[in-house]
């Protein structure tokens, strides 16, 4: 899956019925999963969230696994349902799923890199009740996003898939991750997704953990850079209104305080992972020495999402230290995101260097001027064998 | 390919048929207990007044239509109800979540 970004939702939803509502509520009912159907995926995007080591085919949830994982999802109240990968599309039981779904009452999305779709496969999906279409970019043009996502024509297959997607009348999303390397596409991608007729652009600045984090030499920005990109961006929300609805990450690395990760640890959402595992987010596993629960255990969802350590131990502001514990935005942002400051700080109990007021900030702040500045473009490409530097492919 | 804008903002007007089209679900949610949105990647909470006027967008109706009906149920100003409804679907439509039947009536 490309990077993601859980839609910030009212606090009144995790809200249980007959519950005192409240911003104070640390967790309920969680909104929408994101369901890790593979990690397979023909493309090998350098800056790919799923983990580092990806689970293999044979360890995958079968199609039974999966519904019956569905049924348990609408039964606690979940309300959407994100098909993500990896590829999802390479699950040959896709349209069953989204069926099955359907059938429970979870809205279905379908977040992709769309270069396996065919519009018959579409129009299946349509009719068994997917509601709307994610296709992912890696910049404007062949030549750059074929070169992003070590992947041949996909750019080409993508708009191809783009096209059918509205044909047969599903809603489409697009979704651009950024970084130093396709920035200055911004302005011809915005005109893409409105000539593909999108609703939706999401305008995604690379997260640095996993893939990512291994490749940062060769995608975080210049703060010049993200200057640029914060004007573009508002000069097109601006113009656009009405016909594109323009939603953007801010790279963290240079802003001020740190975004509001999964709208909170354990709070609205969670992930599945391609063999069951529960996580809190889909980088979770990158947290050296956390233990994770699955769902081919013999525990609940409900239980998993209640009681486990994995969600409980980060869960609301009770776990916080200083600069965070006294802090006024502490039930804004939940201190950033955990996975970040366990890859730059070595703990996930600590703030998230992404905010100014981490005693890293300033550290880490210079150190992603200097790799901006120092140019090293070489990409490693995500992939089951740890992956493959960019001159060795080539 | 074509990269010249082909949409263009729906402004909504008095006149206006609004519809929510297939992919945004109006519902109850026994479990919250509370009227909520579907729409792509998104859950949005309706008031109550929300979830009347919405429940009243079938494609059929004008806005103006929509307006006589609450504001002769809450026996309010016609023209602050107008107000609040087409600033309610105005944003709604802007996001793509509402869509407007253009027949001409019958
Ligand atoms: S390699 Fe690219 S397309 Fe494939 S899952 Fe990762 S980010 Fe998505
Ligand atoms: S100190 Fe903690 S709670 Fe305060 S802004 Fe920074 S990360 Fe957020």
């Amino acid at each position: 899956m490309t990077d993601q970004t859980p839609p910030v939702a009212d606090f009144q939803l995790v809200t249980r019925a007959g519950e005192e509502g409240g911003q104070r509520t640390t967790y309920g009912i969680p909104l929408a999963v994101l369901a890790e159907l593979t990690h397979r995926c023909p493309l090998q995007c350098p800056y790919c969230s799923n983990p580092l080591e990806m689970e293999v085919a044979s360890k995958e949830l079968t199609t039974a696994e999966w519904c019956s994982v569905m049924d348990e999802l609408a039964e606690i109240g979940v309300l959407q349902i994100h098909f993500s990968g990896g590829e999802p599309t390479v699950r040959k039981d896709l349209t069953e799923l989204v069926r099955h779904a359907t059938k429970v009452g979870l809205y279905s999305n379908l977040i992709t890199s769309a270069v396996m779709l065919t519009k018959a496969r579409l129009q299946d999906l349509a009719d068994a009740g997917l509601s709307h279409v994610q296709i992912s970019v890696q910049g404007a043009e062949d030549g750059l996003a074929d070169r992003v996502g070590g992947f041949k024509n996909g750019h080409a297959k993508k708009l191809e898939a783009a096209r059918w997607t509205r044909e047969v009348g599903l809603p489409l999303t697009i979704n651009a991750v950024m970084h130093r390397q396709n920035l200055h596409q911004l302005p011809q991608i915005i005109d893409l997704a409105v000539a593909l007729d999108a609703d939706r652009l999401e305008v995604a600045n690379v997260q640095y953990y996993g893939w990512a984090l291994k490749n940062r030499e060769a995608l975080i920005p210049s703060f010049a850079q993200v200057e640029e990109t914060n004007r573009i961006v508002a000069e097109a929300q601006d113009r656009l209104a009405g016909v594109l609805d323009i939603d953007y990450v801010v790279p963290d690395y240079y802003a001020q305080r740190p975004k509001q990760c999964m709208g909170g640890w354990g709070r609205q959402f969670f992930n599945i992972s391609p063999a069951g595992k529960v996580l809190p987010c889909h980088a979770a596993e990158s947290i050296t020495g956390m233990e994770f629960d699955s769902v081919r255990g013999n525990k609940s969802i409900r239980w998993i999402w209640d009681n486990s350590e994995a969600f409980n131990t980060y869960r609301g502001t009770g776990w916080m230290p200083e600069p965070c514990e006294s802090c006024e935005f502490k039930e804004i942002d939940f201190g950033g995101c955990r996975c970040q400051a366990h890859a730059l700080t070595g703990s996930a109990g600590n703030t998230d260097p992404a905010c100014a007021k981490s005693p890293l900030h300033a550290e880490i702040f210079a150190r992603a001027a200097t790799e901006a500045a120092e140019g090293q473009d070489r990409f490693i490409y995500r992939n089951f064998s740890g992956g493959t530097a960019e001159d060795e492919v080539s | 390919m074509d990269q010249t804008a082909r949409k263009a903002r729906p402004i909504l007007e008095a006149a206006s048929r609004p519809i929510l089209p297939r992919h945004v679900k109006l519902r109850f949610d026994k479990t919250r207990d509370r009227w909520i949105i579907l729409a792509p990647e998104r859950v949005l909470v309706p008031d109550d007044i929300s979830v009347e006027v919405l429940q009243l967008c079938d494609g059929v109706r004008r806005i103006s239509d929509i307006v006589a009906v609450l504001a002769e149920k809450y026996a309010a100003d016609p023209d602050l109800i107008q107000t609040d409804c087409l600033a309610l679907l105005q944003d709604l439509a802007d996001k793509a979540f509402l869509l407007t039947v253009t027949e001409p009536s019958p």
